[in-house]
């Protein structure tokens, strides 16, 4: 890469929404341990009480709960459909019509919040689903179209004739699958489940409609708790949840390493 | 039979998901607004009779687009320096701008209502160097709205515009320097219309994101600013009017549609790589 000179005040400029992007986020980070009863910056004190105090607030202990079980079980869920349609997109691309792979961007033109709306009126309403399956619905739809789209962008750079050459060896067509395709796109399948995971823990919009009397997630909790309370207890889980980012974007490097990111 | 029909076993599931729990309760929620009595665009011209709800959708454009507008020319900029820095260093601002992405809506929103609050740390300061003597109220304003959207933003179209820029080869910035273009020049002439393409891409994904957000416009916002998110979860469930949220719904749809399918046009045609 060549390294042209570039204009200081541009580098400047850059300095400044480096700032501006990672400001905030310190912010909270130095509320959520203030020894006081309101949000402030810098802390005045240090205490771990408002974290501690997080799990005496039973809402959030229930919505932590209810959240992490949504996110592995919708992630899981839109995997076990999401790879077999990734497959069979790539696979046997000319037997299958070509809108096929556009249903699988639909999710994204469709907004989220009219998703969550559409889903209380006609599944949760209309067949009178329970709430966190309603909910379960919801969140497997919002991560599809990431498993689908990530997966198939590996599966685009598998050799199929690895493949044919262990089908034609005797190998069982799903010993095959298993064996032979799924190690190879390794890669795409775990980017494919962080990114999912990630949406589903922070998603608002798609839940806004779908939580009710019992059944709530984390981000709709936390809505709702700052519209009551202003003190640091909704800092110290804002902590939380980018503990969570930390913890995913190691993972990212472990196994696929941090350029991976930047694609 | 199994095998000639492999493809459609495989993916059908999938499929099968979307087009029960999407297409169909998001047609049917359209749908709704059209069999009403009083003429079959009754609600649209409901709506569209509203001084209010026009205000509001007037409002939610307006925040869009400078949203758009604010996080282009940030995030280009940005772009720019982050491709251009040597290797370690590149990494790192691209961790740095991953890192608030991966952050949830909730919580980025929240960072800004500690900041911008009547005894946030932004009035607190102002006060503190005697450059205001009252604090003044800075929430619940368009201005704390667009403020946090850019923040939201921000990360996504930096990282959408790093690929683009890299992916620009290095042979035609070396021609047009070589052939006596001033590095602005360059910049103008070469660098900039080569991203146009990611551009387009990058201001779609803000526009949409921005006219249906709700968690932001709502803690930023509050009832002063509504916005069609806001607003269509106000209908639905303080006001129990299902017809008026769906309007809504529907005019959220078109609109995103639209912005999609036009804008992917236009990207079509100002792409100078194609032939």
């Amino acid at each position: 890469m060549m390294t042209s000179r570039i204009n200081p005040l541009l580098i400047l400029f850059t300095v400044l929404v480096y700032i501006f992007l990672m400001g905030p986020l310190i912010i909270v980070l130095g509320a959520s341990v203030s020894d006081t009863t309101y949000l402030t910056f810098p802390p005045q004190g240090l205490t771990l009480r408002w974290f501690e105090n997080i799990f005496e607030i039973s809402a959030f202990k229930r919505t932590i709960i209810t959240s992490l079980e949504l996110a592995f079980l919708a992630t899981g869920l839109a995997l076990l459909i999401g790879i077999p349609a990734a497959y069979a997109l790539n696979r046997y691309r000319i037997k299958l019509p070509s809108w096929l792979s556009t249903v699988f961007v639909l999710p994204i033109l469709v907004p989220e919040i009219v998703l969550g709306f559409s889903l209380l009126k006609s599944v949760a309403v209309g067949m009178q689903t329970p709430i966190f399956l309603t909910l379960l619905v919801g969140h497997m739809l919002l991560v599809l179209p990431y498993c689908v789209r990530v997966v198939s962008a590996s599966l685009a750079s598998f050799d199929f004739s690895i493949e044919e050459a262990a089908v034609s060896l005797g190998s069982p067509p799903v010993k095959t699958f298993f064996t032979i395709v799924l190690p190879n796109v390794r890669s795409g399948v775990i980017a494919a489940f962080i990114l999912a995971f990630i949406t589903s823990i922070n998603d608002v919009s798609t839940s806004l409609f779908l939580t009710g009397p019992g059944v709530s997630t984390l981000p709709i909790q936390i809505l709702a708790h700052v519209e009551q309370f202003f003190d640091p207890t909704i800092a110290s889980v804002s902590v939380l949840l980018m503990l969570l980012t930390v913890a995913v974007m190691s993972i990212v490097e472990r196994t696929l390493g941090l350029t991976f990111l930047a694609k | 039979m199994l095998k000639r029909f492999a493809g459609w076993w495989l993916a059908g599931p999938a499929t099968l998901a979307v087009l029960v729990f999407l297409i169909l309760p998001v047609a049917a929620t359209i749908a709704t607004t059209f069999g009403e009595d009083g003429g079959i665009f009754a609600p649209y011209i409901a709506f569209f009779n509203s001084g209010f709800r026009r205000t509001v959708l007037w409002r939610t454009i307006e925040i869009s687009l400078a949203t758009t507008a604010i996080s282009l020319v940030v995030g280009f900029l940005t772009a720019y320096v982050v491709s251009k820095s040597p290797g370690k260093l590149k990494s790192l601002l691209i961790i740095a701008a991953v890192f608030p992405l991966l952050t949830g809506v909730v919580v980025r929103s929240f960072a800004w209502l500690i900041i911008l609050g009547k005894n946030g740390i932004l009035n607190n300061f102002l006060v503190g160097i005697g450059a205001i003597s009252e604090p003044l109220s800075m929430l619940y304003t368009q201005g704390s709205v667009i403020v946090a959207m850019v923040y939201l933003f921000v990360p996504l179209m930096i990282l959408t515009l790093v690929g683009v820029l890299e992916n620009i080869p290095d042979d035609v910035v070396q021609a047009s320097s070589s052939l006596g273009a001033t590095p602005a020049a360059t910049f103008r002439q070469v660098i900039l219309p080569l991203a146009v393409p990611g551009l387009i891409v990058g201001a779609v994904l803000v526009f949409t994101g921005s006219f249906t957000a709700y968690a932001t416009p709502q803690l930023l916002g509050g009832e002063r600013q509504m916005v069609m998110g806001t607003l269509m979860y106000q209908r639905a469930m303080v006001s129990f009017d299902w017809v008026g949220a769906s309007t809504i719904a529907a005019i959220m749809v078109v609109i995103t549609v639209a912005v999609v399918l036009a804008m992917s046009r236009v990207a079509r045609r100002l792409n100078p790589m194609a032939t």
